[in-house]
């Protein structure tokens, strides 16, 4: 192992690193910071005894500090390997386990580990012996689950992310489920050195999955509602940063007017730029900053706080604050406006090769506004958390025309227990993961109005094609 | 044209994707002077494909036409020749995002079969990646790396005519990702995991049959492999519909003339009363794939 530990270093754990936390299937996205406490299933400690091992290392929570686990479960449960053959003999009358509750918490006060928790707790049941085998695996298992002060620290990836969320805030990613996301990226034929449109209001998880297949070659360009793109779902896979150079960011409220050909990136006068960025930080929290009207309030803020001496020196730090601040605005408006530029000169082609769409909007007026900025046979993937909007996106983009291969979808997927002589679907599945639209663009005679398509269609294509059409 | 990178237009010697209609696809590769057949007529490749853009409407000599498309690995898994049965996208999708694939992994494969899996795993590795794939069957390999060659991404893979049950991968420690579809996957488990990185990876077995499932299972733990997992994952696609509803009639409704409004509202009894509905919806189709296969997953820890 000593051999090679340069090779290495890229696999231990880093202070600043985007990490997830991982219990059984249960996960959650955190940054590696010096004193930073994290919760992690009701239970908080400090991740700093992290750093410098391994990823995917098994900790055990001590007092608050993570301290690698030195030896794997032996799952030495029980010496007596007594077990019973079936139920008959185990009445539910609540009195089997002898341990109370404040029996446990004395054990776990006393600093017992979950292993030596659990022992007891068999020690101490009166039906345990009379278990089946299986039943017997299956009472260790639970008790596992709720006494093992155990985590995991894993690099974040596509699918553990997709699974994180899915499992933990499926509010937040429209319920799109993890399989329904892959879906998604091969069938918008995500790969490396591709310009992809992402319109994602899933936390940023598609932006980031749409990333991570790129692998920092090519551009995305994530069209965003509102005033500052959603992308914190993206920070969480923790990329590098020339992953960051690749993507760009436009707002879909300037969109009509860079369709129209209207849209104006060169503003040079400041005045032009503030007005620019109304248009471009509607959200609230940017608002205040661009914005001169708030400065008053501000000010009667400050003043009624100071009110009662060093008035003057106090306003001569304002005014130097503020000019600072004005300044500030000005770079960062600058910066954007230039971001915007580089954002729409990408647009203007008209030739991105992929389109992603997984939204809490209304898929249709979404997809008939960022289909123009296709090329020609091209994939295009919607994702809407309903069938309906997208049975309605199917049939306007049949009308349309300018797109082929249309295709309403969504996918059942099921886990599986795999025991000797146990294996069986588990239980609980989810009910569904969300339905996706699909199609492919092809050219469209721009000279003539969309609406005439049908009526160009020659008689024999048409004759022909109903029987092998639906 | 290459199977991991666009272009715009149709070149002498690409392989095109021609979209017939509906699920009905064909390749074809695109030679100076070559004809085409299809159900509308004939395809003139000098004319009708070489420089036009993908992406256009072709008309044929019959005077139909169709949409040359560029060629992508979905495309091509829905119009590959067959030489085995063969891996779908839906399967394809679920097997590349669990096995964690991306731009730079390396990966091992076996069996090649057609090629379906295959150029989707180059697709998404590409540019710097690389896929080892073991074929048993000697024409399978041959005429798999023909292929890879015409679709350009031969630099990204290695073909191998070899058993992996005896003979493993051909390489060791490089594997980021490894994937089975052989009948007996538990046979191969070990040389899975010679072939994989020492820091690590993930591994898929695909099977038919819940029995070679069991006994994978089991081979996976024995090798020391973790987070084992076993999805079945399915496509259902939902035909979108205009149908029409009727509407029964009751006959007249004499509890409706006690509201005037309505009385007035209704028409009289000679004019057709509205007898349906049109309604949009979706319908499934008649029959669907019910069963592909099982996709087991596992990690495979640090050594």
């Amino acid at each position: 192992m000593a051999d090679n530990g340069d090779e290495d270093s890229q696999y231990r754990i880093k202070q600043g690193d985007y990490v997830v936390l991982k219990r059984g299937n249960i996960f959650k996205a955190v940054q590696i910071q010096p004193k930073k406490k994290v919760i992690f299933e009701k239970q908080w400690f400090f991740l700093d005894g992290a750093v410098g091992n391994f990823y995917s290392t098994t900790f055990e929570i001590v007092s608050g500090a993570l301290q690698p686990q030195k030896l794997k479960n032996t799952d030495s449960f029980t010496d007596a390997k007594e077990a019973g053959t079936d139920n008959r003999n185990i009445v539910d009358d609540g009195k089997s386990q002898k341990l109370t509750r404040d029996d446990i918490e004395d054990l776990k006060e006393k600093g017992l580990e979950g292993q030596e928790i659990i022992q007891h707790l068999i020690d101490n049941s009166s039906t345990f012996k009379d278990k089946t085998e299986y039943a017997q695996d299956k009472y260790i298992k639970k008790k596992k689950k709720k006494y093992e002060n155990t985590v995991t620290i894993v690099r974040p990836s596509c699918r553990i992310l997709a699974m994180m969320y899915h499992g933990r805030e499926p509010g937040k990613i429209c319920h799109l489920r993890y399989d329904t996301l892959a879906q998604m990226l091969t069938l918008a034929n995500i790969h490396a050195g591709s310009k992809v449109l992402v319109f994602d209001t899933c936390a940023g998880l598609v932006l980031g999955a749409v990333m991570e297949r790129m692998g920092g070659y090519g551009s995305v360009i994530q069209m965003y509602p509102g005033g500052e793109p959603v992308r914190a779902g993206m920070e969480s896979f923790g990329f590098p940063a020339h992953f960051h150079d690749m993507l760009h960011g436009f707002p879909i409220c300037r969109v009509n007017a860079l369709l129209a050909g209207t849209l104006d990136t060169t503003a040079k006068d400041p005045s032009a730029d503030v007005k620019q960025s109304n248009v471009a930080a509607e959200d609230g929290r940017k608002q205040p900053e661009a914005e001169q009207q708030s400065s008053p309030q501000e000010q009667s803020m400050e003043t009624s706080s100071g009110a009662d001496g060093g008035h003057d020196q106090e306003k001569e730090e304002k005014e130097k604050r503020r000019e600072a601040k004005a300044q500030e605005r000005l770079v960062k408006l600058e910066e954007k406006r230039k971001k915007l530029a580089a954002a729409a000169a990408l647009l203007e082609g008209r030739n991105a090769d992929g389109l992603v769409i997984a939204s809490r909007f209304h898929p249709c007026p979404v997809v008939m506004g960022l289909l123009p900025f296709l090329a020609p046979s091209r994939p295009f993937v919607v994702y809407s958390q309903y069938k309906e909007p997208l049975i309605e996106c199917y049939n306007k983009l049949k009308e349309h025309g300018g797109a082929v291969s249309l295709r309403l979808t969504d996918t059942w997927l099921r886990h599986y227990q795999v025991l000797p002589n146990r294996t069986h679907p588990l239980l609980l599945m989810s009910g569904g993961g969300g339905y996706l639209l699909s199609g492919t663009t092809v050219a469209t005679d721009r000279a003539k109005p969309a609406g005439s398509q049908r009526a160009e269609e020659p008689a024999p294509k048409r004759l022909k094609l109903t029987d092998t059409e639906g | 044209m290459s199977f991991v990178e666009y272009s715009d237009f149709i070149q002498d010697g690409d392989v095109a994707i021609v979209y017939l209609g509906h699920e009905s696809l064909m390749p074809v590769k695109v030679q100076q002077g070559a004809q085409t057949q299809t159900r509308y007529g004939v395809i003139r490749h000098s004319t009708d494909l070489i420089g036009q853009r993908y992406g256009s409407k072709v008309t044929c000599s019959k005077g139909g036409w169709v949409h040359v498309l560029h060629p992508t690995p979905e495309l091509w898994t829905v119009s590959l020749p067959h030489r085995t049965q063969i891996l779908y996208t839906t399967d394809i999708a679920t097997i590349t995002m669990m096995l964690e694939l991306k731009p730079g992994s390396v990966v091992c494969e076996s069996g090649t079969g057609s090629g379906s899996l295959s150029h989707a795993i180059l697709r998404t590795i590409a540019p710097t990646g690389h896929l080892h794939t073991v074929e048993f069957h000697q024409q399978r390999a041959e005429k798999a790396a023909e292929e890879f060659k015409e679709h350009r991404v031969d630099h990204l893979v290695t073909v191998r005519n070899q058993d992996v049950c005896q003979d493993g991968f051909g390489v060791s420690g490089v594997a980021d990702a490894v994937f089975l579809d052989i009948p007996s996957p538990w046979e191969a488990v070990k040389h899975a995991k010679t072939a994989m990185k020492r820091q690590g990876g993930r591994v898929c077995s695909f099977s038919p049959c819940i029995e070679q499932v069991q006994r994978t299972c089991e081979a996976l733990a024995d090798q020391g492999f973790e987070e084992i997992n076993t999805v079945e994952v399915l496509l259902r696609v939902h035909d979108v519909r205009t149908v029409s509803l009727p509407l029964p009639d009751f006959g007249p409704d004499s509890s409706a003339q006690t509201e005037p409004d309505a009385a007035e509202k209704a028409p009289p009894a000679s004019a057709p009363v509205q007898t349906s509905v049109s309604l949009k919806t979706t319908t499934p189709p008649r029959e669907i794939p019910g069963h592909t296969g099982y996709l087991t997953f596992a990690t495979k820890p640090r050594t």
